[in-house]
């Protein structure tokens, strides 16, 4: 019987690591932007019905990046916690951070223990009663979780998205505004037409669900 | 509690109340051994179909034997954007059976990222009847009334059900509950295809007049507190309720044609 070769830990987490991140960097990217009445997601998709983006619960949203079948079963997962935790006690007590920290602990979990990493970035956002109290989570491959105030990028080459991202923000945007923002930081210098956008928004003034989906005439008006 | 996570082989789907079972939130019906249970009973619910939809009513009353224990109980509620469910029997059970059947068309919605048909949604509530039958043995008998606009085949319909689960569709109108006699037969006498709006809401607010008069369980208009039944309306519009402001120009004009007749 042959031993069996020895890999260093940081090599094992590393080229999980990079494995991950490739994966994740294959796909198409998003953006999350604060507004003046809550939060616009604007992902890079093309699907009319694979979506990047969804409802989670009445003032929370999901958004994920990388490979579909992952994040879809993470988001399911979401909807369960939240709609478990609802019932068992009452609307008022599901919150985003809750949420954030049972991604981390699966993602991170999945990173370690299993033959392989989830190929996925994602975003939990959760709209407050004021301003002050939007919060956006976003949550690596890893497990680690970033809490992010004004904007959040997800997906292959943040780095450019986020820099355009940052230097059009303003406090107090509307949301013509922030999906125009939005849809020009994603496309940097190339097209990108409204079909190839998905746009969704949790904005305070919907009534209790407050997740809202903008239909491609909408966000054509908006981009127009 | 951790995030359910679940593999293929179980994952139970977008269905809530089998998500509950999975985690072991659901609380077995212990034999209380007795059919003679004092809850807290709620009582008479009509429905009707009018040109653009349906109207749903129920009054306010919940009583406990021969005593008043509520007088602003809401039995008719909406289910979700475009349907409403009307709860007759003991009102306990009947509650948290709304409130599990809301849940499980908003869970459906979010986890399929499209709505039940309402079909589909008169079907889950049969089998929540249904799973209620062990509890209804023991008295706590719950039979709702579903109404909804179906918005696949642009028109309103109307549900009712028996204890076991039996789901029954019908064309014009329905009723439930201990008033439901006396109401089912002021609708019948004034119904007719094609109702507007307003003719059925007044329809419906007659027929809770009347069996309020007749029947010592069901709850009349209390124009002293304020509290009126529960009327909305559905249509391709979605569920609106009517407002009470409304609702007291209606029943006034009914005191005042039953006034006009000598009190009858």
């Amino acid at each position: 019987m042959t031993a069996p070769f020895y890999v260093a830990p940081e090599q094992v987490m590393k080229d999980r690591a990079d494995y991950a991140r490739k994966g994740v960097a294959r796909g198409r990217g998003l953006v999350a932007i604060r507004f003046a009445d809550g939060i616009v997601i604007v992902a890079e998709n093309p699907s009319e019905t694979l979506r990047k983006v969804s409802e989670i619960y009445d003032r929370i949203a999901f958004a994920g990046v990388g490979r579909y079948n992952e994040y879809d079963q993470l988001r399911v997962a979401g909807i369960r916690a939240a709609d478990l935790k609802g019932f068992q006690y009452s609307r008022d007590d599901v919150d985003a951070r809750t949420l954030a920290n049972q991604y981390a602990q699966i993602l991170g979990n999945i990173f370690t223990h299993e033959m392989k990493p989830m190929e996925v970035e994602i975003l939990v956002a959760e709209v407050g009663t004021t301003a002050d109290h939007d919060q956006m989570f976003h949550i690596t491959f890893d497990g680690t979780v970033i809490d992010q105030r004004d904007v959040a990028v997800l997906g292959g080459d943040a780095e450019p998205v986020a820099t355009r991202l940052r230097e059009g923000f303003t406090e107090g945007l509307d949301l013509a505004a922030a999906v125009r923002l939005g849809a020009s930081a994603l496309a940097g210098d190339r097209e990108l037409p409204y079909t190839e956008l998905e746009v969704a928004q949790l904005a305070r003034g919907n009534g209790r669900r407050c997740f809202r989906r903008l239909d491609d005439p909408a966000v054509a008006d908006i981009l127009s | 509690m951790a995030m359910p996570f679940f593999g293929p082989a179980d994952d139970p789907g977008s269905n809530f109340p089998e998500l509950l079972r999975r985690v072991g939130l659901v609380a077995d019906v212990a034999d209380a051994g007795s059919s003679s249970l004092d809850v807290p009973h709620a009582t008479t619910c009509v429905a009707l179909r009018y040109a653009d939809g349906v109207v749903m009513a129920g009054d306010r009353r919940a009583t406990s034997g021969n005593l008043i224990s509520h007088r602003a109980m809401e039995k008719v509620v909406q289910a979700d954007s475009h349907s409403g469910v009307a709860i007759a029997g003991a009102a306990g059970p009947a509650m948290e059976m709304i409130r599990l059947f809301q849940l499980q068309l908003e869970h459906y919605e979010k986890v399929e990222g499209s709505a039940l048909s309402l079909e589909g949604k008169a079907n889950q509530l049969s089998s929540m009847v249904r799973g209620n039958l062990p509890a209804a043995m023991q008295g706590m008998v719950v039979v709702p009334l579903f109404a909804g606009y179906d918005l696949r085949r642009s028109v309103g319909r109307l549900f009712a059900y028996d204890v076991t689960g039996g789901r029954y569709e019908e064309r014009e109108y329905v009723a439930t509950g201990s008033g439901s006699l006396h109401a089912s037969t002021v609708i019948k006498v004034g119904f007719r295809p094609g109702l507007t709006r307003d003719e059925a809401i007044t329809l419906a607010s007659r027929s809770l007049w009347e069996a309020a008069d007749a029947d010592s369980a069901t709850g009349g208009p209390d124009a002293l507190r304020g509290i009126y039944p529960i009327v909305a309306t559905v249509s391709s519009a979605g569920w609106q309720p009517v407002a009470d402001d409304e609702l007291a120009g209606v029943f006034q004009a009914i005191a005042d044609e039953a006034r006009s007749r000598g009190g009858v």
